[in-house]
């Protein structure tokens, strides 16, 4: 699906330390049942965020008034375990453009590219001064500059590192279907060779 | 011809599977083989229909219901409103794109990654795909497989291809003789337990070494199923007579001559004397024990006679907080040890451990034997041939004596996506894969082990050491 194109990005984030958030937390399995990509937001975190009586749980950071923002900042090892691309559409559909944390569990930054969220990894230093500025002011201004490959938290930089081809993809709305729709003639001579 | 540079069995599928490799882009990868289920695949379908493009080579998809089907009834409607639509959505698709389904009831019917080796579906040297982590189980017989998002689903039913960045590589070699009451899920739960749930994150594994080599295939697909659950893009193990062997005859496997022509190419699959791994780690049989996990994440694994750590003997500490969450949402204080532990809830099932030498496991060990009464014990067959198998060697008896309840195939409690959950703060030792919070239910609590493990605590109603069980 081409997606929103994105090249900057001027936001307050919403910061989740925990470390080895797993997709099913992310989006629990009971949750997958639906045959369209829209609308899993609702249920994003849904086991931190709610009740078994479907009541908001106070002190989930999505439940709480301060925090706000386009970027979700979380600990290391971020969407772990399952293949669920609708971890993905979830934390899109909420709103979030861009998830920042220090190290992404392959399948789910794949994911999150081939939908048009960005995934950031930054230092474990940078990411510790992340969630201090934002626990401290969530007001805080980050600033996602996907061109120059920086994101400026208040007045401290980091570059971050992005494939050129996946870079170009998400600044143009661009899919991976669109460049292997391009290949056929050679997937098909390749297909019968391997038959 | 130029020498080539020495090349692990990986690299070697991989460079045959690229159909095109262009500056600044991925790889084009082939894709052999493309598994499908009812919960990844509706939306990808979808794509196809809104881009007006049929299934590339609907010979190299095989579709079957496993996620979010009843274990119980399924030859009646599924009662759940919004499962049964997700399963109606697949025979839909399926039979409007043309691709073969094993649906509820058809004697192929079961778990998408037991099925694809029984089937012989699932072949050496070959690129496999499904919109599943534990596409990785496929790797025991020596190809490249992997779990992908649904947008990939829908990248190689268009176009049979996948855009992927060439993952680092890892070997990881075990040698020596397994100690009594020892089996494969002890191996990996061991591994990951060593180099935690994101230990092998960027990498393609290679399990090799005198130990992997003794092993069944069946053992081997248990250790390659969870290659995910340390964050591997996937795992395997090269070829060998044990894999021609489990292959001859399969449905699907190529045939008499035909077959004896493929294995003289599949013992070419081997790593090249010279090759080089990014990371090589290596471990003694003799140090494995049987396993437990104690924690919320399948690197929180133990020696089942260990105590939990404490947060002070942690490496790090940016793990403190998450340790401590995980430990309270189990129930369960640091340094205390889990034997003896009660138990309510086991399941025997799942992609990981749901084949029939798993049963067979578990209803040697309890033969004559009846269940704990504080325990509810669900035996959940990964296929309906598994089913069938076991049937006809008299295990449902056993399991029906013992007082086990014995489903149908699909993958249950493993996710409780269906109606198979543990409720809230019971306990369920699992051969399953994750231990993730809530993944058996809301609030559910698991301890992942093997097969034995689990049969042995079904009986006494807690967890036990299976070297003391009599």
């Amino acid at each position: 699906m081409s997606k929103d194109k994105f090249t900057t990005l001027k936001t307050t984030a919403v910061p989740l330390p925990n470390e080895n958030i797993d997709t099913d937390q992310i989006i629990p399995a009971r949750f997958l049942k639906a045959t369209t990509r829209e609308g899993f937001g609702d249920n994003l975190f849904r086991d931190w965020r709610y009740d078994a009586d479907n009541n908001p749980i106070a002190g989930f950071v999505l439940n709480d008034k301060k925090y706000s923002g386009k970027i979700l900042v979380a600990g290391k090892n971020f969407g772990c375990g399952s293949s669920r691309e609708h971890a993905a559409w979830a934390i899109y559909d909420f709103g979030f453009r861009v998830v920042v944390s220090s190290f992404f569990a392959d399948i789910f930054k794949n994911n999150a590219l081939n939908n048009g969220l960005l995934p950031i990894v930054v230092s474990d230093g940078f990411l510790k001064q992340m969630l201090e500025a934002i626990e401290l002011n969530p007001k805080t201004e980050i600033v996602v500059d996907l061109v120059n490959q920086i994101m400026q938290v208040g007045a401290v930089k980091e570059s971050f590192e992005i494939n050129a081809y996946k870079k170009t993809c998400l600044m143009n709305g661009y899919d991976d279907i669109d460049y292997l729709l391009s290949l056929n003639k050679e997937i098909k001579e390749f297909d019968v060779a391997h038959a | 011809m130029s020498q080539q540079k020495p090349r692990t069995i990986f690299e070697k599928i991989w460079d045959a599977h690229v159909v095109k490799r262009a500056e600044g882009y991925p790889d084009a990868l082939f894709i052999d083989r493309h598994f499908i289920h009812e919960v990844t695949s509706p939306q990808a379908f979808d794509g196809l229909r809104k881009r007006n493009i049929p299934v590339f080579n609907t010979n190299r998809t095989t579709a079957t219901a496993d996620h979010n089907v009843p274990t119980k009834d399924q030859h009646l409607p599924i009662k759940e409103a919004l499962s049964r639509h997700q399963v109606e959505t697949l025979r839909k698709n399926c039979q409007e794109f043309g691709v073969e389904l094993y649906d509820l009831g058809h004697p192929y019917q079961g778990i998408v990654h037991i099925i694809g080796p029984e089937l012989g579906l699932t072949q050496p040297g070959m690129t496999i795909v499904c919109g599943d982590s534990h596409t990785s189980t496929h790797g025991a017989f020596g190809n490249i497989a992997f779990g992908i998002g649904t947008s990939e689903v829908e990248q190689v039913l268009a176009t049979q291809c996948i855009l992927q960045y060439r993952p680092k590589t890892m070997k990881i070699e075990i040698n020596g003789a397994l100690a009594k009451g020892v089996v494969s899920k002890d191996i990996i739960l061991y591994i990951i337990s060593k180099i935690s749930a994101s230990g092998a994150t960027g990498f393609f594994v290679e399990y090799a070494g005198d130990t992997i080599r003794n092993l069944s295939m069946e053992a081997r697909m248990t250790i390659c199923n969870m290659s995910i659950e340390m964050g591997a893009r996937g795992g395997l193990i090269a070829p060998d007579e044990t894999t021609f062997n489990y292959m001859r005859g399969r449905k699907f496997a190529p045939q008499g001559e035909a077959f004896e022509q493929k294995v003289a190419d599949w013992k070419k699959l081997t790593t090249d004397e010279g090759a080089t791994y990014d990371v090589v780690l290596q471990y003694d049989a003799a140090d494995i024990a049987p396993m437990i996990t104690y924690g919320t994440n399948p690197g929180m694994g133990m020696k089942v006679t260990d105590r939990i750590p404490t947060v002070e003997e942690l490496k790090e500490i940016s793990e403190h907080a998450s340790f401590k969450k995980s430990l309270e949402y189990m129930g369960l204080e640091q340094g205390a040890s889990l034997l003896g532990k009660a138990v309510d809830y086991v399941f025997i099932g799942s992609c990981t451990n749901a084949r029939i030498e798993d049963l067979r496991l578990v209803a040697d060990m309890v033969k004559g034997k009846k269940k704990a009464e504080n325990v509810e014990v669900w035996v959940i067959p990964g296929s309906k041939q598994v089913e069938a198998q076991a049937i006809s060697e008299g295990l449902d008896k056993v399991f029906e004596a013992a007082g086990f309840e014995l489903r149908s195939p699909g993958c249950s409690a493993c996710l409780g996506m269906n109606e198979d959950k543990v409720p809230a703060g019971k306990y369920c030792i699992s051969t399953s894969n994750r231990n993730f919070e809530g993944r058996q239910g809301p609030k559910s609590r698991t301890f992942l082990a093997s097969p034995l493990s689990a049969a042995a605590a079904a009986i006494t109603g807690r967890v036990t050491d299976v070297r003391e069980f009599n």
